[in-house]
């Protein structure tokens, strides 16, 4: 019976958690901006701390993961004489999974812990705080900004990523293997479509966008303002947040890839 | 000053980000600027299109001149209804060509060949080509072969 208590307890502070994360969201994105040249202002230094040094990390892992992904397609598919066929695998696979994918997990992990970090910091020195003292919301002048600039860097790092993969992948396979440039590039593009492939892929780095900004500005708004609250709050962001990913992922796969 | 710099990077970063979209979409899924060319339509009734799907290629001599439009089930004769779609410069396709549902290679996916005949009428928007070809599928070939092997055996 007490068990049960609890989990129902448990149960309805995890609806309040989520209201809570709702209804933050909700503020700090409608509520119009302080002056139009300050909120551009804030978004340029947000884009530049979560996408621009986020640049290197999704190139490299991008070329890595391409040039993995032809040498083992090459080695399976030379066993059933179709070698041509790997710039498909990778085009494939780099577009609808793996690009939206890794680039939201290696996001959460590098921009999304650091927003966590930061906003956690700033309410144990009570930045927060002295905002709204000085009559400034913090929720549009700190949460905001932080919130748009992820969703617009993870798409766009989605789609480095894939450029990436697939110039690491056609560097092993055409430079590396000898597979044949004209049917490495003519069976890849006979088999990707523009809207089932490139845009879908896109839609999924979008979703994964938002659930990862959000996941982590709201830990890091509610965290406990101590260097343990901080530390928690940091790991429950990239937790939570590539769990968020992998859920999501397979939601929208099924939705888009799953009628047959 | 500092400002500035991180705008530019901020620039070059989602310049990188849109070039690296449009290398995707024109050379990965070979989306071309002029893919609206102008076509007709032709009709097809096959027996049995065992896979074909839409999208697929339409050939003449093995070069791409068309697409797949839709597929149906023409359920007063029984055979499937395939429209594609052709591309306008190839308009000198006689009356009495024949089209068959080829595969290529293997296992590789199907599309149509269009084998051309001798009549001095070509092909309209809307016409229909009567001699086809259906596919041929590999449970059937077997089968055959089995049934005269053991035919052949009784003798």
């Amino acid at each position: 019976m007490k068990g049960l208590i609890s989990l129902g307890a448990w149960f309805f502070d995890w609806l309040e958690a989520i209201g809570r994360a709702g209804i933050f969201l909700f503020q700090s994105l409608f509520r119009l901006p302080v002056r139009w040249g300050e909120a551009v202002n804030l978004l340029v230094r947000q884009l530049y701390s979560v996408g621009v040094l986020s640049l290197v990390i999704i190139i490299v892992s991008g070329t890595f993961i391409g040039m993995v992904l032809s040498l083992q397609g090459y080695s399976i598919l030379a066993k059933f004489g179709s070698e041509d066929s790997v710039g498909q695998l990778l085009a494939l696979s780099l577009l609808r999974e793996l690009g939206p994918v890794v680039t939201a997990l290696l996001f959460a992990g590098r921009a999304g812990s650091s927003l966590t970090a930061e906003i956690g910091l700033m309410k144990a020195t009570e930045q927060l705080s002295s905002y709204e003292m000085m009559g400034v919301d913090p929720l549009r002048r700190v949460i905001a900004p932080r919130f748009i600039a992820g969703v617009i860097c993870l798409p766009l790092l989605s789609m480095v990523f894939s450029a990436a993969g697939i110039i690491g992948g056609v560097l092993v396979s055409v430079g590396w293997l000898g597979v044949s440039d004209g049917s490495f590039w003519s069976l890849m593009q006979q088999s990707v479509y523009f809207d089932t492939d490139i845009l879908n892929g896109l839609i999924k780095a979008l979703v994964f966008a938002v659930a990862i900004t959000w996941i982590s500005v709201y830990q890091g708004y509610e965290c406990v303002p101590t260097s343990e609250g901080i530390g928690k709050a940091t790991t429950r962001t990239v937790v939570l947040g590539s769990l968020a990913v992998l859920a999501l992922d397979f939601v929208l796969t099924a939705a888009m890839f799953g009628d047959f | 000053m500092r400002s500035k710099r991180a705008e530019l990077l901020v620039g070059c970063f989602i310049v990188l980000g849109l070039a690296a979209f449009v290398y995707l979409a024109v050379q990965v899924s070979g989306l071309g600027f002029s893919s609206q060319k102008d076509t007709y339509q032709i009709v097809a009734r096959f027996d049995d299109i065992g896979g074909l799907s839409e999208r697929a290629k339409v050939t003449i001599a093995g070069v791409t001149v068309g697409s797949v439009d839709s597929i149906s089930y023409d359920k007063d004769l029984y055979m499937a209804k395939v429209t594609m779609n052709i591309e306008s410069d190839v308009k000198n396709i006689p009356d009495d060509s024949s089209i068959a549902i080829l595969t290529s290679g293997l296992l590789g996916e199907k599309y149509l060949g269009i084998s051309i005949g001798a009549e001095d009428r070509m092909l309209q928007n809307g016409d229909e080509i009567h001699d086809t070809q259906s596919a041929l599928v590999l449970e059937n070939l077997i089968s055959q072969f089995l049934f005269n092997k053991t035919s052949g055996s009784d003798k």
